[in-house]
């Protein structure tokens, strides 16, 4: 079978940590780095690790003869609109991992094959990757009228794009929480900490559920997923067992699951504390061999 | 300088809004009610009314409100008649939405925190607030835990967005004396005639008042207190107390002394569950560091899972978690339970 064609827009962390884990791939060859400063980085390690360097952006590669059948994005937001549309014509798919959420999200533990048709797939946040599962691990039992997340992640593993536009990460998260997760209302929230030592991404997931609920079911639902996150993320684990509590005023009237989880990347590039883009450039690497299977 | 012709500094009460989080954010549109009208009585010229964590606080992590805090905001808005109403919001935990509805709601001074090494996560938030016409306020928390000099360079990141005020805020309430007046110094430095300079103490080392009259001393022009101490762990610098002391400093504060204490007294003191005590376990934070509303968090997990509360506390400072990670404690004390 030969492998699926791809380029990688925007050299930064991401794109540098998804190139390594492409050159892994057994669906995907990553033939192109593209981004928009010649002395760029990303852009030498992909020219070292035998890609196609570009400095030229995005007119640059689509202008050429041959063109890639997949473009993960890890750009910005704003970047990606932009691209999405000139993506789309021209019949490459996109995977974006930013949260710019033009095309239908995909979190590969819940939903992988809902959308291998889409012109172009979303990854939603890392908060939303790390969680989401853990949220649809809930509904899928039993009823989860609000969900919420906390995503609590090192300082230097926040970039100037996540930092510049932090409400586009909330919102985001919490629209996938409801969209994916199949809460009916989502809550996200982000923390950064500057300890050092810097510290693995951290997130705790609360859902509501009926003061009935069958907790069995429900803890047996989350580590279901949480295996399953894990074969695609290696360093996705649970910190503590889901731990229940009854309704009282300060829970709004409402019984909850609280569910903590880690996130420790592989450090394929990215130091290993830097979970959260860890879980976003595996997950581009799964979706984007999902594509390549179709 | 002073803050104005008629006032040497201006004074924020914050029992609506650090209260709320002693009151396991409770309150009721008549608790606002009356505080406001009190406090408006005896001329204080900012009251703060908001969740305890800011704007979209109310949730499992951080508690969820009795009443919403709009309704609350407009409460106070319509409620006072010479003071301004004001509300704080934490990026990445409200959004941009929160923040226009308070201002349609009547608020007029918009206050933004963040941990102090985090400034430019605000930046979208400042400046949607200044095309509102909002007044601007900012808060780097837990200044104890950098040097001055961070902390200075942090207050321009916020002041360059348009903050109008950036506060030194003692989350922990760890700052002694001169390391009060050294980070207010260095911000006013930095800062210049750009933007002013404010403190928000806490009193879990005893000091709120004394860090409040040396930050004053060296350049502060805003300080924020709690009327009755009404706010997270052993509370904020009273505003009572502060301002008797600093009415016999000299300072203009443009509040009532004799009013304002009546007000702690008799409508505040009685909507609160308790007093703010400097027990043991706002005395561990701090010693050791800890953002002062773990209190209540850390109190509710010891008594489910059976752990002594100072241990959590403890092991969040040496975690060294920020303000925000109320969700961590549960695991702490989970992780506590399970070493019995």
């Amino acid at each position: 079978m030969t492998k699926a064609t791809a380029a990688i827009v925007g050299s930064g962390n991401i794109g540098t940590d998804l190139m390594y884990k492409l050159l892994r791939s057994e669906l995907i060859e990553p033939r192109w780095m593209i981004g928009v400063e010649a002395d760029s980085p990303g852009l030498k390690r992909a020219d070292a690790a035998g890609l196609i360097a570009s400095a030229e952006g995005v007119e640059w590669l689509l202008a050429q003869e041959e063109r890639p059948d997949i473009v993960f994005e890890a750009t910005s937001a704003y970047v990606h609109r932009e691209n999405a549309p000139r993506y789309e014509a021209l019949g490459i798919r996109a995977v974006d991992l930013t949260p710019a959420a033009v095309g239908p999200a995909v979190v590969p533990a819940v939903n992988l094959g809902a959308h291998l048709d889409a012109p172009n797939v979303s990854l939603i946040t890392c908060g939303g990757q790390a969680t989401i599962p853990v949220v649809h691990a809930v509904s899928r039992v039993t009823e989860v009228s609000y969900a919420e997340i906390v995503a609590s992640v090192a300082s230097p593993s926040a970039g100037p794009g996540t930092r510049a536009n932090i409400d586009e990460f909330t919102r985001t998260t919490g629209r996938g929480i409801e969209t994916i997760g199949g809460a009916g209302r989502g809550k996200a929230i982000i923390i950064l900490n500057p300890a050092e030592p810097p510290m693995l991404m951290q997130d705790t997931v609360f859902c509501a559920i009926p003061a009935d609920a069958d907790t069995d079911a429900i803890a047996a639902s989350i580590r279901d997923v949480v295996g399953a996150v894990a074969s695609y993320v290696p360093g996705y684990r649970l910190r503590a067992e889901p731990q229940f509590d009854d309704p009282t005023p300060v829970s709004g009237g409402l019984a909850r699951v609280a569910v903590f989880l880690e996130v420790e990347g592989a450090g394929d590039f990215l130091p290993p504390y830097s979970g959260n883009l860890d879980i976003m450039t595996a997950a581009a690497t799964k979706v984007g061999e999902g594509l390549a299977r179709t | 300088m002073p803050y104005s012709a008629d006032l040497d500094i201006r004074v924020t009460d914050s029992s609506l809004r650090d209260g709320s989080h002693a009151k396991q954010h409770q309150f009721t549109v008549e608790h606002v009610r009356s505080v406001v009208a009190a406090l408006d009585d005896a001329g204080v010229p900012v009251i703060e009314v908001t969740h305890g964590d800011g704007l979209g606080g109310s949730s499992f992590n951080y508690g969820f409100s009795h009443t919403p805090e709009q309704e609350l905001i407009k409460t106070a808005v319509a409620t006072a008649t010479r003071a301004k109403i004001a509300f704080l919001m934490l990026p990445g935990l409200g959004i941009q939405d929160d923040i226009r509805e308070a201002a349609d709601n009547g608020a007029s001074i918009c206050r933004i925190a963040t941990h102090c090494t985090e400034a430019d996560i605000s930046v979208q938030h400042f400046g949607l607030a200044r095309e509102l016409g909002l007044e601007t306020v900012g808060f780097l928390m837990m200044a104890h835990s950098r040097p001055p000099e961070v902390l200075a360079r942090q207050a321009r990141i916020m002041a360059d967005a348009g903050c109008e005020c950036v506060y030194v805020v003692d989350s922990a309430g760890a700052l002694i004396m001169e390391q009060t007046s050294d980070r207010v110094a260095a911000l006013v430095a930095e800062l210049g005639s750009d933007a002013q300079v404010g403190f928000h103490g806490h009193e879990n080392l005893g000091l709120g008042v004394a860090n409040s009259i040396l930050a004053v001393r060296a350049g502060a022009l805003q300080i924020d207190g709690s009327t009755r101490r009404f706010g997270a762990g052993a509370g904020n610098t009273p505003v009572e107390a502060f301002a008797a002391a600093v009415e016999r400093l000299g300072i203009r504060t443009g509040i009532d002394t004799i009013k304002i204490i009546d007000a702690a007294e008799d409508v505040v003191r009685p909507i609160m569950d308790g007093e703010c005590l400097l027990d043991r376990m706002a005395l561990t934070m701090g010693y050791t560091g800890v953002y002062s509303s773990f209190l209540k968090h850390a109190d509710r997990q010891a008594k489910k899972y059976g752990v002594p509360g100072a241990e959590i506390l403890l092991e969040a400072g040496r975690r060294k978690l920020v303000g925000g990670q109320e969700d961590q404690l549960i695991e702490i004390a989970v992780a506590l339970a399970a070493k019995k």
